[in-house]
């Protein structure tokens, strides 16, 4: 009885908010750079954080992940208020995380690094199934990691995340400095995470992704969010992105 | 019999054993400072005394509770690095946030109270460790004469070097020992206790400085010093190998013992400077080491 009562507390939080972001600050050793950000993920959401450079994205990524040495606030995911809990803790509660600079292991091989990150839920995917997904990857699984090119190391990155069986990816910028053509297979790869139930907090300056894959973007400006605004709005709302991001 | 370079083979031999063992010593101990160089990021100062510690442990055992030298062998390690792990949870973990600096003073000063402490009690003239009994006696192997010990010294040593070698560069957990080197942040961000393996690590680390005492005592007498004067050594044995490389730790440590051996017999004069040139020489060539990354 109580436990039914619980599940279905959990339900409703989940058809709520997955993850709620409140007021949250952060600081790079004294300097101040998170002033309050609000904003939340639905159940299997891709939500996106636009901002300029500097603007704080990255920087909220790292707060919810808990490495930002000193925040505070608010960032309750799944239930559970993550603020206080250290990174470790907050992946073992299923957040994924790939960094921006991609956080491929140069000592480690192709399969050492896929292996790296333990699994931390039921129904994580399979290597063999990662390596569908991305089968340049396979040929090349006795590699040094860091030899490979920079869309193979972002396959990588997404890969060694999809086996540990979380359900929340955060994800830094995939796109950036690959070719047109791994950026369409990024974006197939966030296509297929999405039908299968994943949620995504995606930060990317590249606007054009951005609008083929989420649901909702968050305007980032100077340490908060300023704005939001629904993928299908998104057309509408083009000047004012245009004025947010100074392009 | 026949003449090397006007050198009798006997003392040739003789001295390249010797060589070897002092190698043996060289790459156990490098090999530690290297792998919590790796992770720690702490230059740790305390390791000679923790190699002394291992011989004293194993002295201690044989006195008070009759444990032969197979029995110190394998308790001596794993109470030196128990005292290597309360030392890091209590005292070297609070200075991580803090520059090398720090981390260095902190190990060298509990290095000089550890000595200070056996010194009062024990004094300096050292105490003798009998060899173990199927250990005693040796081989003539026509060139020279193999004391059996001193061979089971350069085994075990190579056999505890390659295995460490073995774990850290070809099993998974050495796959995290790796990663956390590299990046410690995000290998916590994967759900990964990197607290508790860099204590660990230490404690590993200070267990292989303890082994190597215990291989150390039936050789050298049992002495608090003993550390001290070796870890001099073994400092340029890390200097000439590079920071932080595990397979470059052991076969320096090997090949200066080698050379240093054979400097013994062709220039004596020059036996107990010789690693320190070389280091001299490999750190305007090559700064990073002779296997040493460069950041």
């Amino acid at each position: 009885m109580a436990d039914a009562m619980l599940q279905e507390r959990r339900d409703a939080n989940t058809q709520g908010a997955l993850l709620k972001v409140s007021n949250l600050e952060g600081w790079y050793g004294e300097s101040h750079v998170l002033h309050g950000i609000n904003f939340d993920v639905r159940q299997g959401e891709v939500v996106t954080l636009l901002g300029r450079n500097g603007a704080g994205k990255t920087t909220t990524l790292k707060a919810i992940m808990g490495i930002l040495g000193k925040r505070k606030g608010s960032v309750v995911f799944d239930g559970t208020e993550l603020i206080k809990l250290p990174a470790r803790a907050i992946a073992r509660l299923g957040v994924g995380y790939v960094p921006e600079e991609r956080g491929i292991f140069a000592s480690l091989s192709v399969d050492e690094n896929m292996m790296l990150p333990p699994q931390v839920k039921p129904g994580g995917m399979s290597v063999e199934q990662i390596f569908e997904l991305f089968p340049n990857l396979k040929e090349r699984r006795n590699s040094q990691g860091t030899k490979l090119s920079g869309g193979e190391q972002q396959m990588l990155a997404i890969g060694r995340i999809l086996r540990t069986g979380a359900k929340m990816i955060l994800m830094d910028e995939p796109t950036e400095g690959l070719a047109p053509v791994i950026v369409q297979q990024i974006g197939r790869t966030l296509e297929w995470l999405k039908r299968d139930g994943y949620t995504i907090v995606l930060v990317e300056q590249n606007f054009r992704f951005a609008a083929s894959v989420a649901d909702r973007h968050y305007v980032v400006d100077q340490g908060k969010v300023v704005d939001m605004i629904p993928n299908e709005d998104l057309e509408a709302n083009m000047e004012k992105l245009h004025a947010y991001l100074g392009v | 019999m026949f003449e090397l370079l006007g050198i009798p083979p006997q003392a040739l031999f003789g001295q390249l054993l010797l060589g070897l063992i002092n190698g043996s010593f060289y790459a156990m101990l490098s090999l530690g400072l290297a792998i919590i160089f790796g992770l720690l990021n702490i230059i740790n100062f305390t390791h000679g005394a923790q190699y002394m510690l291992g011989a004293f442990v194993a002295y201690l055992l044989l006195q008070y509770l009759g444990v032969g030298y197979w029995g110190a062998l394998l308790l001596a390690p794993i109470i030196v690095g128990a005292f290597g792990i309360v030392l890091e949870r209590l005292m070297i973990s609070k200075l991580y946030h803090l520059d090398h600096l720090y981390g260095l003073l902190l190990t060298f000063g509990l290095a000089l109270i550890l000595q200070g402490l056996l010194r009062n009690e024990f004094g300096i003239s050292g105490l003798p460790y009998n060899i173990p009994s199927q250990l005693s006696g040796g081989q003539n192997l026509g060139f020279m004469f193999l004391p059996n010990y001193r061979g089971w010294v350069v085994v075990a040593s190579v056999i505890v070097c390659f295995g460490t070698w073995f774990m850290i560069e070809k099993t998974r957990l050495g796959a995290y020992l790796r990663a956390g080197t590299e990046n410690p942040t995000l290998v916590g961000a994967f759900g990964i206790n990197v607290p508790r393996m860099i204590t660990l690590t230490y404690g590993f680390g200070v267990a292989l400085a303890a082994f190597a005492g215990v291989l150390a005592a039936p050789i050298y007498s049992v002495n608090p010093n003993m550390g001290a004067e070796l870890i001099i050594v073994v400092f340029a044995v890390v200097v000439i190998g590079g920071m932080g490389s595990i397979l470059g730790a052991i076969l320096t440590g090997f090949g200066l013992g080698i050379v240093e051996g054979l400097t013994r017999v062709f220039y004596p004069e020059g036996s107990s400077v010789v690693i320190f040139v070389i280091m001299a020489i490999v750190l305007l060539v090559k700064p990073a080491g002779l296997f040493g990354r460069t950041a």
